[in-house]
């Protein structure tokens, strides 16, 4: 096997640099309270940060209320390793494509982190003490020899320094005959379910070996196939309702309890296409890379190609609020669809009180829609070396009209630094922005927004 | 602009505006041909060490379609497909709705014979459609509107047709080819998604594989009427009837399988 990945390193090192590809980061999650930020990368590696506790003295020294700590590394591990499919050919990527993690119940985190195929439950605990004073093993862990063994003594725990332990509790593999694109965590906290780009199953957390389909969209005929699944999740409160999106842009809701396939939706959320403005690339702008629901579950986030778009659960025939995300490539649609960058698949996020949404553009640039007031800004995730507290700037793009310093020209976006991957702090105004290896944090200090980055 | 009705043909006085509406029009074929091509060739590139992105390839298929759909629509698919001497592509599987479309028009008589959506195979390498083929498309009202999203990019993306038909037909020639049977590009894109199960008769594209080979060779009652007087079946006496009425060269080949059989029998046996 050894030598399996050892060919397999020198053959990509012709398509691209291995070393720096593994290092890309292809999922950002914080944990239920945000004490917690995991990152998962295109090498199956999973980094967890862990906010540090200020102690309240330095706080209220500095003025300020809560905690203001900083994310620093808690741990690292292997979760996925490449693969490889013996009966269609294939490699099997190790790339993790998200991280979930489940709702606390004990001193122990558990995260499910998935590929393309498996998805792992791993266990992250902390060890603060050893046991000593083993009557049949050294303190190496070598076993005695019984005949210097004298006396019995009681083996103790003494406190050591804090060791953080990562296991894997559960591998739920061979479930899926296509990519995993999501996996979503119910409320019920004890299922979950994985979709792939035709079907959808619905695992127990405690059950590896059995999984349930409940959407299945692959016609009899793959040459019919004229739509995906492209991304999944339950809803926060109700354990039985769950959204999926196509492809094709549409929102489907399902409600569990209505059959025990959900093929047919409770409900379809689809925006009616304007005849005017219709193209050969409308059908790929419209396909949905993201969904939300948001923290109220009232309301649904979606992401396509331009636009982020906010819908009413209770109404069907259309969002309720778009968002302009970088429509001056509307005209650049052709380019982009050359260089394949009409397919990048952007994430959104909604803040703790589901008043703004956020979402990811090119050039390091990501958006931020307030929806009461319905304005955008633009921000950059940029290292500036110099200054490890630099304040968010306000970018524009240079689109007509008068050009002021700053401004952006469209022709000269960088189109590989794509922003696709985000997570927002449960509560508070903190987000996680990943930018290709760089992990950009960002914390809302009054009114400045600082930030410190770590680079894989 | 004005180059492109330069290529020997004599023209008369005509209206400014139908000639404004003309270069739109050849304008958008190249383009929409360009998109096509472009297309072609994404989904071609689909096979590397991992499994593409199905997302992508269903997205780039559906645009193929479409624009197959407007092709046949403004009449310049036909047009296509007499350049390549139109006969051969029709035997192949075209998507469901396309097939639909495609018999209809021919129940009008004479409608284009249209590709399948991916499979080039059989076509030759015949002439690239000309310039004055491309003018003399007819041009749509639903156009231009199509036109504003398509920009000058165009230039860098032109890619020649006969380059296209090359690779096409190249990768395609390690294809099984049996008249109707050929399988499509799109089953190739989205075959690879697929464990093909071993349950007989559930496979279209298998079917259409081993649809050449003559499946009487296995038929019971085939067997069994070709054998006239053997009492007992037993397996070795099943082969060697079978054997015999294959023909010599088949039957040598049988007999030391046989012998093989006999070989693997007696181990199992043990005697």
């Amino acid at each position: 096997m050894g030598e399996d990945t050892e060919s397999s390193k020198v053959n990509h090192s012709f398509l691209r640099d291995y070393v720096t590809e593994a290092d890309v980061i292809s999922t950002v999650e914080f944990n239920h309270t945000g004490d917690l930020l995991a990152t998962g990368d295109k090498g199956g590696r999973v980094v967890v940060f862990q906010r540090e506790t200020v102690p309240k003295g330095e706080l209220e020294q500095v003025g300020e209320t809560g905690e203001s700590g900083e994310y620093n590394v808690y741990s690292t591990f292997q979760s996925h390793e490449p693969d490889f499919d013996y009966l269609k050919s294939l490699e099997i990527e190790e790339k993790i494509n998200k991280i979930r993690w489940l709702p606390q119940q004990n001193a122990a985190h558990f995260l499910l982190s998935t590929n393309d195929k498996t998805i792992k439950l791993w266990k992250v605990s902390e060890r603060d003490k050893q046991p000593e004073g083993y009557n049949l093993k050294d303190e190496e862990g070598r076993v005695k020899d019984i005949s210097t063994v004298t006396s019995l003594q009681v083996p103790v725990l003494r406190p050591t320094d804090l060791m953080v332990e990562v296991r894997p509790r559960r591998v739920f593999s061979n479930g899926h005959t296509y990519h995993v694109n999501s996996i979503s965590v119910n409320s019920d906290g004890e299922t979950y379910l994985s979709a792939d780009d035709l079907r959808i199953n619905m695992w127990h957390l405690g059950i590896t070996d059995r999984s349930f389909n409940i959407v299945d969209i692959k016609p009899a005929n793959m040459e019919e196939l004229t739509e995906v699944i492209t991304a999944a999740e339950f809803h926060p409160h109700h354990c039985h309702l769950f959204v999926y999106s196509s492809s094709k842009g549409s929102l489907r809701l399902c409600d569990m309890r209505a059959s025990a396939l959900c093929d047919k939706h409770t409900k379809l959320f689809e925006e009616p296409e304007d005849p005017g403005s219709r193209s050969f690339f409308s059908e790929i702008v419209s396909s949905v890379s993201d969904v939300k629901f948001s923290h109220n579950g009232r309301y649904l986030l979606t992401r396509d190609y331009l636009t982020a778009k906010v819908w009413d659960l209770h109404m069907e025939k259309g969002p309720v609020e778009t968002y302009q995300v970088h429509d001056y490539l509307r005209t650049k649609l052709c380019s982009l669809y050359e260089n394949d960058c009409i397919f990048d698949k952007f994430e959104c996020v909604w803040n703790s009180s589901d008043s703004v949404i956020m979402t990811g553009a090119y050039n390091s640039f990501f958006r931020m829609f307030d929806r009461e007031t319905g304005r955008g800004v633009t921000l950059e995730a940029w290292r500036e070396t110099s200054k490890p507290r630099a304040v968010l700037r306000t970018r524009r793009i240079y689109t007509g009209g008068k050009r002021r310093r700053g401004d952006v020209g469209v022709d000269s976006l960088d189109f590989t630094k794509k922003i696709l991957h985000m997570a927002w702090h449960p509560e508070e105004n903190i987000i996680a922005i990943a930018s290709t290896n760089n992990l950009y944090i960002f914390q809302d200090r009054s009114l400045n927004a600082c930030a410190h980055t770590h680079t894989h | 602009m004005a180059n492109m009705y330069s290529k020997g043909t004599k023209r008369k006085f005509f209206d400014s505006v139908d000639a404004a509406m003309d270069n739109k029009a050849v304008l958008y074929s190249r383009q929409r041909q360009s998109l096509l091509d472009m297309s072609l060739i994404k989904l071609q590139l689909c096979h590397m060490l991992v499994e593409p992105n199905m997302c992508r390839s269903v997205l780039i298929a559906n645009t193929v379609r479409h624009i197959q759909e407007e092709m046949t629509h403004d009449g310049s698919w036909q047009l296509v497909t007499e350049a390549f001497g139109g006969s051969g592509p029709s035997d192949h599987l075209v998507a469901t709705e396309v097939l639909c479309r495609s018999s209809a028009l021919e129940q009008q008589g004479g409608g284009p014979k249209l590709y399948s959506v991916m499979g080039y195979d059989g076509c030759r390498e015949e002439e690239v459609v000309t310039d004055e083929a491309l003018c003399s498309v007819t041009f749509s009202d639903g156009a231009p509107a199509l036109l504003g999203t398509i920009d000058h990019c165009w230039d860098r993306a032109e890619l020649r047709m006969v380059a296209v038909e090359d690779r096409v037909i190249k990768d395609s020639g390690s294809e099984v080819e049996s008249g109707e049977g050929a399988k499509t590009v799109m089953g190739q894109v989205f075959g690879t998604f697929e464990i093909k199960n071993g349950a007989p008769g559930s496979d279209p594209a298998l079917e259409e594989l081993f649809s050449a080979v003559d499946a009487s060779y296995y038929d019971l009652d085939t067997m069994l009427t070709s054998i006239q007087s053997t009492p007992k079946m037993g397996p070795y006496n099943l082969l060697d009837s079978m054997a015999s009425s294959h023909g010599p060269t088949s039957n040598s080949s049988c007999r030391t399988d046989l012998s093989e059989l006999d070989h693997i029998m007696e181990i199992i046996v043990g005697s």
